[in-house]
C-alpha cells in the first residue's frame, strides 16, 4: 500500500444560507481553498471523488454530473460517494484509497451539502408503502437511543448541555463556524426548549450550507508539503432494521475503531491519540462515541465530559472545531471531521489548535447508527 | 497493477415493470446467486461497494435497504456510490489494488418503472438553468443524434441497422424484455418520436438488477475455471453543458479507452453501454476498434436498460463470454449522464 498524505484543505463559510454562492460556487470556494493550501492548480489534480448526502436534499440527482465543471474535473475521473451521514467521512476514505491503491499521485476530494435549496427534515421523511416512516427526521430517530444511554449509564442529566456549552465555545475560535453564539452560558442551553426528549434546542446541530474539500497526494509528492500522514482508514456498516442489534454502542463503530486503530499502531487510543473530531450532532453523542471508540469503559462516557477532559485544555479534546454542532452542511460534515483531525496534527488550526497534537482521528457515522467512516493522521511520517 | 478478475456475474431478467416486488426484493436473489456462484461467503469478501439512486426510487437512502437485504452482520467494509454499478467495480478495483483484501461484491439495482424516467432525468441537470426547461432525456439525446447527422459521420439507415440489430440479438438473451426481428427498410418508415429519434431507435424502460464478484490473483484461478481477468479499467467526464462539448463524438470515451488499453485494439466482443442508437455509432468511432468485434451480443442497451445497473451489466455480459471460453478478450463499457457526458471503458481478457 502506499503511503498517502493531506496536502491541501479548504473549506467555506458555513452558514444558514449562502445565497452568495450556487452549488458550484460552493463547492468551488472550497476546492479552490484545498489547491491554494496545497500550492497546486486544477490541472495538478488527477481524479476527483466527489460525496454528498441523499441527492433530494437539493432537488437535484447525481449532481457529480452538474459539477463537472466546477471541480475541474472534465478529462478526468469523476467518483460520487454517498454513504448517508458518514458521507465525507467515507469520501476521503475513497480518495485515501485511490492514492494507497498507487493509481493516482494527487486527487481532490469534495464534499457539500447545500441545504437551503430545500427542507433535509422532509426530505428525510417521505411515506413509503409498507415502510417505517421516519417522519420527524434525525432528531426524533435519535431521542430513545439517548434516553436509552442514559438509562444505562445512569448519567447526569446536565451532560449532555455541557458537552453543547464546550462545543458552541470551540466554534468562537473557528473563523468558518456557522453558529457562533458570544457569552452563552450552561443556564441559556438548559433553558432552551426540548425538541425531542431529552433534546433541547441548543444542543442539535443547525442545518448549514457549506463544503470542505482536500488534496491527498502520494509519498513523493506529499513529502513536499508539510502533510499530514495517513495512518489508517476504515469504515464498516451494518444493518439497520435487525433484531437484537445494539443501537446504543453499535458493532459497527467498535469494529471500525479497531480496524483504524490496527492500521495505526494504536494501542491504547486514550494515551495514544492527541485528540479527536467526531461526529455529534445531538450533544449527547460526545460520551456515547467516546464508550464506542474505546476510549473509555463502556457507561463511564460522561464522566470524560464532565471532568472536563474533552474540553479544548483538556487531556483529550473533542471537537476542537466546534463540531458538528456548530456546523453542519450534512454531506460535509464528515469530511470536516477527517479535515480539522489533519489540520491539528500539521499544527494548522489556528485559535483552536490544540497544543502538541501529534495524532489526531476523524469520526463520521450515518444512517441508523450503522455507516461507520474513521481516519487517524499523523505530522510524523511512519 | 494488481491480477484482478470478475469470477461471478448474476443479473435480474429485466422486465418492463415489477410491480409486485420493491428494488430489494429484485435484488436479493441475484445477490445471493453471485455470491453462490463465486463459493465466497458474504462474511469472507474483503469489500462490498454499491450502486443505486434514490430518484428512481422516490426516497432518500434507497441503498440502506439494499445492506439489509443482503444481511451485513457482521458488519462489513461497505460503500455505495451514486452511479452505475461500473463506477462501484471501478471502487472496488482501486480498493483491490492495495493488496491487504483478494474478494469484492458489486451490486447495484434500479427501478425505472417507479416513475416517468424520461422527465425523472431532467433532474440530473444543471439545475440552475437547465432542468427548469425539463429537457426529457429522449430530447437530449434527439439534439445528439441530429448533430451527428449534421455532421454527416453517419446516417438515419445505420441508426436503424444498430436497432434491427439489437433487438435481434436481445431475442436470444433471456434478460432482455425488447426483442424482435425487424427489416431495416420498414423500421425507416416510421414516423419520428422526437426528430430525428425513431421508436426503434430509444431504449425500453425496465427494471433490474446485477451482481458481480471480483476476485484477485490466485485466488480467482482456484475459484473459476477461466476468470475474466481485468487488464485496464478507466473513467473520464465531460462538461455538462450540451452547448460546450462537440456531441458527435465521444472524447472521454476515447481518453477512458486510451488509458485502459482499449482503444485501437483487437477484441472478439464489445459491450457497449448505448441507450440510444446513435450512440453506439458514436463510441465506436470513439474506440477506433482494430478487427471486426462482434458488438453487443446481448443485445444491449436497447434490449433492457435497467438504470444504475445497465452498466454493470456491459461488464458482466463481456467477462461471461470470456468465462465460458467463447471470447479472448472484450471490451466493455458504461455510460452516465446526458448524451455520453461521463464513459468507462474495461479490458478484459481470459489467461
Amino acid at each position: 500500500m502506499e503511503l498517502c498524505g493531506v496536502i491541501g484543505i479548504g473549506q467555506t463559510k458555513h452558514d444558514t444560507a449562502r445565497t452568495d454562492v450556487s452549488i458550484a460556487g460552493l463547492v468551488r470556494e472550497a476546492a479552490l481553498r484545498a489547491l491554494e493550501d496545497a500550492g497546486l492548480t486544477w490541472s495538478d489534480i488527477e481524479a476527483v471523488v466527489l460525496g454528498k448526502a441523499p441527492d433530494m436534499f437539493e432537488g437535484m440527482m447525481m449532481p457529480e454530473l452538474y459539477l463537472a465543471d466546477a471541480l475541474g474535473a472534465v478529462g478526468k475521473p469523476l467518483l460520487r460517494v454517498h454513504t448517508a451521514g458518514s458521507v465525507g467521512g467515507s469520501t476521503a476514505v475513497v480518495a485515501a484509497h485511490h492514492v494507497q491503491s498507487g493509481r493516482f499521485k494527487r486527487v481532490l476530494t469534495v464534499a457539500y451539502e447545500k441545504q437551503s435549496e430545500s427542507n433535509a427534515m422532509w426530505a428525510l421523511a417521505p411515506k413509503i408503502p409498507f415502510q417505517q416512516p421516519i417522519v420527524a427526521g434525525a432528531g426524533g430517530y435519535f431521542a430513545p437511543h439517548i434516553r436509552e444511554y442514559i438509562r444505562r449509564s445512569g448519567a447526569p442529566s446536565d451532560i449532555g448541555i455541557k458537552v453543547a456549552l464546550k462545543d458552541r465555545l470551540n466554534a468562537l475560535k473557528n473563523p468558518f463556524a456557522h453558529l457562533r453564539m458570544e457569552g452563552i452560558t450552561l443556564e441559556q442551553v438548559a433553558a432552551s426548549p426540548v425538541l425531542w426528549d431529552p433534546i433541547r434546542f441548543l444542543e442539535c446541530c443547525p442545518s448549514s450550507d457549506g463544503a470542505c474539500a482536500m488534496v491527498l497526494a502520494s509519498e513523493d509528492v506529499a513529502t513536499r508539503n508539510e502533510p499530514a500522514w495517513v495512518l489508517g482508514t476504515a469504515v464498516r456498516s451494518e444493518p439497520l432494521g435487525m433484531a437484537g442489534r445494539d443501537e446504543i454502542n453499535p458493532r459497527a463503530g467498535r469494529d471500525c475503531a479497531e480496524a483504524v486503530y490496527a492500521q495505526a499502531g494504536i494501542k491504547d487510543p486514550r494515551n495514544d491519540i492527541d485528540c479527536v473530531e467526531m461526529y455529534v450532532p445531538f450533544s449527547w453523542y460526545e460520551p456515547m462515541w467516546l464508550e464506542n471508540l474505546g476510549f473509555t469503559e463502556i457507561g463511564t462516557g460522561w464522566r470524560l465530559t464532565e471532568d472536563g477532559v474533552t474540553a479544548l485544555d483538556g487531556d483529550l479534546p473533542v471537537n476542537m472545531s466546534g463540531g458538528v454542532l456548530s456546523s453542519n452542511p450534512i454531506g460535509a460534515s464528515g469530511m470536516l471531521r477527517f479535515a480539522e483531525a489533519a489540520l491539528q496534527v500539521r499544527g494548522r488550526a489556528g485559535e483552536h489548535q490544540v497544543d502538541g497534537a501529534r495524532i489526531g482521528l476523524g469520526h463520521a457515522y450515518g444512517g441508523g447508527s450503522q455507516f461507520f467512516a474513521m481516519w487517524v493522521v499523523s505530522g510524523e511520517k511512519p | 497493477m494488481r491480477d484482478v478478475a470478475v469470477v461471478s456475474f448474476v443479473q435480474a431478467p429485466s422486465v418492463r415493470r415489477d410491480p409486485a416486488r420493491n428494488e430489494v426484493e429484485i435484488l436479493m436473489p441475484v445477490v445471493s446467486a453471485a455470491l453462490e456462484q463465486s463459493g465466497i461467503p458474504l462474511r469472507d469478501i474483503g469489500f462490498t461497494v454499491s450502486g443505486s439512486c434514490d430518484y428512481l426510487a422516490g426516497q432518500p437512502f434507497a441503498f440502506v435497504m439494499g445492506l439489509d437485504a443482503i444481511g451485513a452482520w457482521p458488519p462489513i467494509e461497505e460503500s455505495h456510490v451514486e452511479m452505475d454499478g461500473a463506477w462501484a467495480l471501478y471502487e472496488a478495483w482501486i480498493r483491490l489494488q492495495e493488496g491487504d483484501i483478494d474478494s469484492a461484491l458489486i451490486y447495484c439495482f434500479g427501478k425505472s418503472s417507479m416513475g416517468e424516467l424520461p422527465e425523472v432525468m431532467s433532474m440530473q441537470l444543471d439545475p440552475y438553468y437547465l432542468t427548469p426547461l425539463w429537457p426529457d432525456a429522449i430530447s437530449m439525446a434527439a439534439l445528439q443524434a441530429r448533430a451527428m447527422l449534421d455532421f454527416g459521420s453517419h446516417d438515419e439507415r445505420e441508426m436503424a441497422s444498430v436497432a434491427a440489430r439489437s433487438r435481434r440479438d436481445a431475442a436470444s438473451n433471456p434478460n432482455a424484455h425488447l426483442s424482435g426481428d425487424f427489416d431495416v427498410d420498414v423500421l425507416l418508415k416510421e414516423p419520428y418520436l422526437v426528430s430525428p429519434l425513431r421508436k426503434h431507435d430509444c431504449p425500453p424502460i425496465s427494471d433490474g438488477a446485477a451482481a458481480i464478484v471480483l476476485v484477485a490473483g490466485d485466488k480467482a484461478r482456484e475459484i473459476c475455471e477461466r476468470p475474466a481477468w481485468i487488464r485496464g479499467i478507466d473513467h473520464r467526464v465531460e462538461a455538462h453543458q450540451l452547448g460546450s462539448r462537440d456531441l458527435t463524438v465521444s472524447s472521454s470515451t476515447a481518453l477512458a479507452a486510451e488509458q485502459a488499453g482499449g482503444r485501437g485494439g483487437a477484441f472478439d466482443v464489445v459491450e457497449l453501454h448505448a441507450p440510444f442508437t446513435h450512440q453506439e455509432l458514436i463510441l465506436l468511432d470513439a474506440l477506433s476498434l482494430s478487427n471486426g468485434a462482434r458488438v453487443n451480443p446481448s443485445g444491449g442497451a436497447l434490449g433492457a436498460n435497467p438504470m444504475m445497473a445497465a452498466g454493470l451489466i456491459r461488464i458482466g455480459e463481456a467477462a461471461q463470454r470470456i468465462m465460458d471460453g467463447s471470447a479472448a478478450r472484450a471490451l466493455a463499457h458504461a455510460t452516465s449522464g446526458p448524451c455520453l457526458q461521463q464513459n468507462l471503458v474495461c479490458v478484459l481478457e481470459g489467461e
